[in-house]
């Protein structure tokens, strides 16, 4: 131990990278888990054999075509909710903000209730993309009405324009569905968010988005650090408020909508993740962005295992554990400290 | 507000846009605007409730609405407006006053527009609670009530408990609520997926709030609950007031802020119970009307008594949208869903413009 070990920075950054790796290490370790637990259990060394080209039939088949698409589909959902959560709670300086609140849940249950309703979809791989336009659409809507006649939004009226249409949407979703039985069937299971037989025809389409999403965000994310003081402060650091604003929406809305495609509207991982992260790891945005990018699948996988696991062979659905998990900690958070603003 | 003690009224106008009211010994001032705006809102009451009284399958014209109620016209028409349509009008009138009234009190507290009943989950609640009625115990009726308003309060209770440490804050409370929420709202997912189909639909449409089938007895069961709270409200909105100055200048004059917020927030659980219990959780009417009247009245501060009118008459409006101005009769709470948000947009819009 040198003396400069002993000075705080150092020390952060020792903690940073120690909670670094722990989380990676939780990382393969759900992933080990998501792959090896379910209705069909197999022992970690099978899969391991299994992923290396060996291992038995039956493995692989439960391996290829149910776990690993799976599972990817969870890290993809979670990845891209963990950063639309931590982007969209920096920028609106909101810490209950949350993709949901954009408005993008509703915007795509709604355009998913339409083409179950109106074009008798039935299919999850046929709706993906419907789910993924309604989340667009609205989101931009969203971002529009917010910033009607000034070309920028302000924070308190993106949330409340975000809140205003997702009520609107919910409400003519529910009406829709509830003069149509089928419809209304076909959408109380999507409703709860789910990652039960998504392909990687479901995964495909949203990936170059989702990419997108977090290139955007890796972009803007130095910015957030000055937005987080205040916009003022922020315009006088030189920071480009509405390049890092456009930034946001872009990312958010493309993160978002990508998750929303995949797993239905899952929303409790965006709200919850930078809260545990900044917990831990202080807050930098830019270290917020990163670690959320590793804790939210880690959290979505745990939540889709349990689910395999609670009752047995039923699944219960991501999204209901993702509730169950998330709001306990959320509430002990909020009891911890005084979680005001972004401290 | 009435006196019990048969003093003078007066309305006297004085400066600066107010009115000096006097009742009694008592007097104090009110903003004239917020006055024209109530008495604006009482009209809009009074003419919606006619109509309401009047549409249906068997149209009656106001002037035949009126006669009934003045005491005449023919039995049918007696029938069909006391025994089948006055239950539903009076409910949407009081019953969305009521939560209209949770919602300003929520708001006060709080100092927080978007802390309302149905954003921190006694709404999610009360449905939880019905939902596990219908699974569980049985799907009569009472049974179903006496399930949403145990879920609400248990919902509160919980929220409550959870959010108090060296008491409740409301920013705590508000981040508690929405984690409640959203576990209530998944967990309610989960029970409709439990059920069948034709139950889940039935459950949703309570869910959503509705007041079709509504009789004379749970409305006035829920009237005579709910006035002997709105009479605290009125020791208790004076008390509200002061601590818009801060917990400091309130503790200087002898209120004990901790105290006034507790009472205010049990009232506003209560209001809401009694209204889920009777038309299920209708959400937005505790959130909006609270705004929109203090919009209407251009005020600073949320007023109980506006708030109560503006549910009341935001309640009927929706419930008449949803009866007759649609192809489909939908249940009222996706109306008033509807209704809250397109007008928020307005707003959100509108104003942006104003400042541009």
């Amino acid at each position: 131990m040198t003396t400069s070990d002993a000075t705080p920075r150092a020390r952060s950054r020792r903690r940073r990278g120690l909670g670094l790796l722990t989380l990676v290490c939780l990382l393969v370790l759900a992933v080990l888990l998501s792959l090896a637990v379910g209705a069909n259990p197999l022992p970690p060394g099978l899969v391991v054999d299994t992923l290396s080209g060996g291992g038995t039939d039956e493995a692989r088949y439960v391996l290829n075509d149910l776990r690993i698409p799976r599972t990817i589909a969870g890290v993809v959902a979670g990845v891209a909710l963990g950063v639309a959560g931590a982007l969209i709670q920096a920028f609106t300086r909101n810490p209950l903000a949350d993709p949901g609140i954009l408005g993008v849940n509703a915007g795509a249950a709604f355009a998913v209730a339409i083409g179950v309703a109106v074009l008798g979809l039935r299919d999850v791989s046929s709706f993906v993309w419907l789910a993924f336009l309604g989340a667009l659409v609205v989101t931009v809507g969203v971002y529009v009405i917010g910033s009607a006649g000034r070309g920028v939004a302000d924070p308190i009226r993106l949330t409340l324009a975000g809140v205003a249409v997702g009520a609107v949407l919910s409400g003519v979703t529910t009406g829709m569905t509830l003069s149509n039985p089928d419809a209304f069937d076909a959408m109380r299971s999507w409703n709860a968010g789910s990652l039960l037989g998504r392909g990687i025809d479901v995964l495909l389409p949203v990936l170059p988005f989702v990419a997108i999403g977090l290139l955007v965000a890796a972009l803007v994310a130095p910015g957030l650090n000055a937005v987080a003081l205040g916009e003022d402060v922020a315009r006088a650091q030189g920071a480009n408020i509405a390049a890092i604003r456009v930034g946001v929406i872009v990312a958010v809305t493309l993160l978002a909508g990508s998750a929303t495609a995949v797993a239905g509207p899952i929303s409790f991982v965006g709200l919850m993740v930078p809260h545990v992260v900044r917990w831990v790891f202080g807050v930098d945005q830019r270290v917020i962005l990163a670690t959320s990018v590793v804790v939210a699948p880690v959290i979505i996988l745990l939540s889709d295992v349990l689910g395999r696991v609670v009752i047995a062979p039923a699944e219960v659905p991501v999204g209901i554990v993702t509730a169950v998990i998330g709001a306990p900690v959320l509430i002990v958070l909020a009891r911890r400290r005084n979680a005001r603003g972004l401290r | 507000m009435t006196s019990t003690r048969a003093g003078s009224r007066s309305l006297v106008p004085v400066g600066y846009g107010r009115y000096t009211v006097s009742i009694g010994d008592g007097s104090w001032f009110v903003r004239r605007r917020s006055v024209h705006v109530a008495i604006a809102a009482l009209g809009a009451i009074l003419v919606l409730g006619v109509l309401s009284l009047g549409l249906g399958t068997y149209a009656l014209t106001p002037a035949e609405v009126l006669r009934v109620l003045a005491g005449g016209g023919e039995g049918i028409d007696r029938t069909v407006v006391l025994e089948w349509r006055l239950p539903r009008t009076v409910a949407a009138i009081v019953l969305g006053g009521f939560l209209a009234v949770a919602g300003a009190l929520f708001q006060t507290v709080t100092r927080n527009p978007l802390a309302s009943p149905d954003v921190i989950g006694l709404s999610n609640g009360a449905f939880t609670g019905m939902l596990v009625t219908v699974v569980f115990v049985s799907g009569s009726w009472p049974a179903l009530t006496l399930g949403a308003v145990l879920g609400g309060l248990a919902a509160a209770a919980a929220i409550w408990l959870l959010a108090s440490r060296d008491g409740v804050q409301g920013f705590r409370l508000i981040v508690v609520g929405i984690g409640v929420s959203a576990l209530l709202a998944s967990v309610n997912t989960w029970l409709l997926l439990q059920v069948e189909l034709e139950t889940a639909m039935f459950a949703s449409a309570w869910g959503a709030g509705t007041l079709n089938g509504l009789t004379a007895t749970p409305v006035l069961a829920a009237i005579l609950t709910g006035l002997p709270l709105l009479a605290v409200l009125i020791v208790l909105a004076a008390r509200l007031r002061i601590l818009d100055l801060g917990d400091d200048a309130a503790t200087a004059v002898g209120v004990n802020a901790g105290r006034v917020r507790t009472w205010a927030l049990l009232i506003g659980v209560l209001l809401v119970s009694i209204s889920t219990a009777v038309i299920g959780p209708v959400a937005f009417i505790a959130l909006a009307a609270p705004q929109i009247a203090r919009r209407a009245a251009r005020s600073p501060s949320l007023s109980v008594t506006l708030s109560a009118l503006f549910g009341g008459g935001l309640l009927l409006a929706s419930d008449l949208v949803a009866q007759h101005a649609l192809p489909v009769s939908l249940p009222t709470g996706v109306v008033t869903v509807s209704v809250g948000g397109l007008y928020l947009v307005t707003v959100i819009v509108l104003e942006i413009r104003r400042r541009a």
